[in-house]
């Protein structure tokens, strides 16, 4: 399988199949020397450090490290919310910060899916979900309302159309924001540990959701998560950060084939992969851990 | 017939509930309390039965009932005023730091002055008694509105901004889509607390300013309701100050349904937790 373009640039023909498959795919994003500090270039904290990896289109690129190690950081520069200190980030081929524009812009190019859950709790479901291409100006209101409802069922989601985000679960909150998300033809989905908050049991569930989602709309997804076992079975791709300043520290690519189930869990390979990064995981969890009780 | 059917079922259900009935036999306990002590001399305050033989005499004059609308009149155009100046000023100070800078150092020397201190001001500055009234009326729900709306807009989640602008919101699209609709909640609460404060304000404020020109209906009962309490004290009518009294409990809770109502109507998402 050759789904790292990146990786093997040498011979002339794989480069000429890795242009295929970009031209057929966006979404590709190239983070190259990224440096973010907090503060003053001497006093400041060094969130993000000489930070440098790819993101293949179409594949789900998962970021793990410890919590307040910089991942989000990360994130919100891809994303346009904040800026970056030095360094480059490149979607496709267009620049989206580096230098002399250190702050992207915000686009729907690539939405972000947050942590707690952004659903606009003045809107039902459907406004929600129809909320992108109508402020954009690409759908009249009517049309996107039924684009919103087509997005919906797809999802599984009809029943709920109408009601509030306060009315339903977290979980189902969760997946009617990525319908929100998808609505606007993202060439990536930034997702910010979008299952942190939920239990186990619907945990899985969210992620047969996202993987079958992702079956059907092959976007490029960059999942950022403190959790080793969830970032192996739904990612393509595995980037172990280096607890702040952050980095990879080693990148894995999970070679266990799309479409997967629940059963990969209990696979030889799956725990292997596991096996092979849980210690680089802890290390890095211990010298977070470390680096709190100092600070205090 | 739905409605009637859900009716009547919640009727039931009160009648039924130990709440309902400890709320009930406290009033009436409360009044009988009231009626021995009026009766016996032990209290001043003119007793219950007396004050609803006054108050069946009252409805049947038009004095009483002009009372009312004068004082829902100044209370529904000042708080109107209040509403219609403060919830644009609470947004602008919310959005724009520099008009911020500029208004809300003003603002605050100003807020801690209480509204009735603006009283003999307000007489001197307007023209006509009649606004001068009003004015302090507004003051006093102005303040409430504008607060709320600057805390409301100002706790604004930021991910709701950076999902909008990351969906391609212009910035007029944040102010409208965003802004607006996630500071109703707070409008709604500075409205229900400032019209109480309405309320409160412009009994004293007619009492202080002996009523204003009553106009055609003239003279003593023609002041608003504060005015009649007061002008019941001067003229020995204590139940009548009882009635006026209660009349403004009654004012005071109606609008403030009324305000709740509206409210629900305007934040349909908040409706069900």
């Amino acid at each position: 399988m050759n789904y790292e373009p990146a990786r093997s640039r040498g011979s002339p023909d794989v480069a000429a199949n890795a242009l295929m498959q970009q031209e057929r795919r966006t979404g590709a994003i190239r983070i190259a020397n990224v440096l973010k500090i907090y503060g003053s270039e001497a006093a400041g904290v060094r969130a993000v450090d000489d930070c440098t990896f790819d993101v293949p289109a179409g594949k789900i690129t998962v970021v793990v490290g410890p919590s307040g190690c910089g991942k989000t950081t990360l994130l919100n520069a891809i994303a346009g919310f904040h800026s970056i200190s030095s360094g480059t980030i490149h979607l496709d081929d267009s620049l989206l910060c580096g230098p002399g524009r250190l702050k992207a812009d915000p686009g729907p190019d690539r939405i972000v899916v947050f942590q707690n859950g952004s659903l606009f709790p003045w809107k039902t479901i459907v406004e929600n979900v129809a909320f992108g291409p109508i402020v954009q100006g690409r759908l009249t209101r009517k049309t996107a309302i039924e684009k919103a409802r087509f997005m919906l069922a797809e999802s599984g989601l009809h029943n709920l159309e109408s009601n509030y985000p306060g009315e339903i679960s977290s979980g189902m909150r969760r997946r009617v924001e990525i319908a929100r998300a998808l609505m606007n033809d993202p060439k990536v989905l930034l997702l910010d540990e979008p299952y942190r908050a939920l239990d186990s049991l619907t945990k899985s569930v969210m992620h047969e959701a996202l993987l079958e989602t992702f079956d059907r709309n092959q976007v490029t997804i960059f999942f950022i998560t403190h959790d080793l076992e969830e970032a192996i079975f739904l990612g393509h791709r595995v980037v172990i950060m280096t607890t702040r300043p952050c980095r990879p520290k080693k990148i894995v690519s999970v070679d266990i084939p799309h479409p997967r189930d629940y059963s990969v869990l209990t696979a030889k390979r799956f725990r292997e992969y596991l096996d092979e990064t849980v210690e680089a995981v802890h290390q890095e969890a211990l010298k977070a851990f470390d680096a709190g009780e100092r600070e205090r | 017939m739905a409605t009637i059917g859900a009716f009547t079922q919640r009727a039931a259900q009160l009648l039924v509930s130990v709440k309902f009935w400890r709320g009930t036999i406290a009033v009436v306990a409360f009044i009988l309390v009231w009626e021995i002590a009026s009766r016996t001399g032990l209290s001043q305050v003119p007793a219950p039965s007396g004050v609803v033989f006054t108050f069946n005499d009252l409805m049947r004059d038009p004095s009483y009932w002009f009372s009312w609308y004068l004082s829902v009149r100044r209370v529904f155009l000042g708080f109107l005023a209040a509403m219609l100046l403060g919830i644009p000023l609470g947004l602008g100070m919310a959005v724009s730091r520099t008009f911020s800078g500029i208004v809300f150092p003003v603002f605050e020397v100003l807020r801690p002055i209480p509204p009735l201190a603006w009283v003999p001001a307000a007489i001197i500055f307007w023209p006509t008694q009649e606004l001068s009234i009003m004015f302090v009326t507004f003051l006093g729900a102005f303040y409430t509105v504008v607060i709320n709306v600057i805390g409301g807009a100002q706790t604004i989640d930021v991910r709701y901004y950076q999902a909008a602008r990351s969906m391609g919101s212009s910035g007029w699209d944040i102010f409208r889509r965003i802004i607006l609709p996630a500071t109703i909640p707070s409008i709604v609460v500075g409205a229900t607390v400032g019209i109480g404060i309405a309320w409160a304000v412009v009994v004293a404020a007619e009492m202080i300013s002996g009523g204003g020109s009553a106009g055609s209906m003239g003279g003593a009962k023609g002041g608003g309701l504060g005015f009649f309490i007061w002008n019941s004290y001067v003229g020995g009518s204590y139940t009548q100050i009882v009635v006026g009294m209660i009349s403004i409990g009654i004012a005071g809770y109606i609008s403030s349904a009324l305000l709740r109502k509206l409210g629900e109507l305007v934040t349909p998402w908040l409706r069900d937790q």
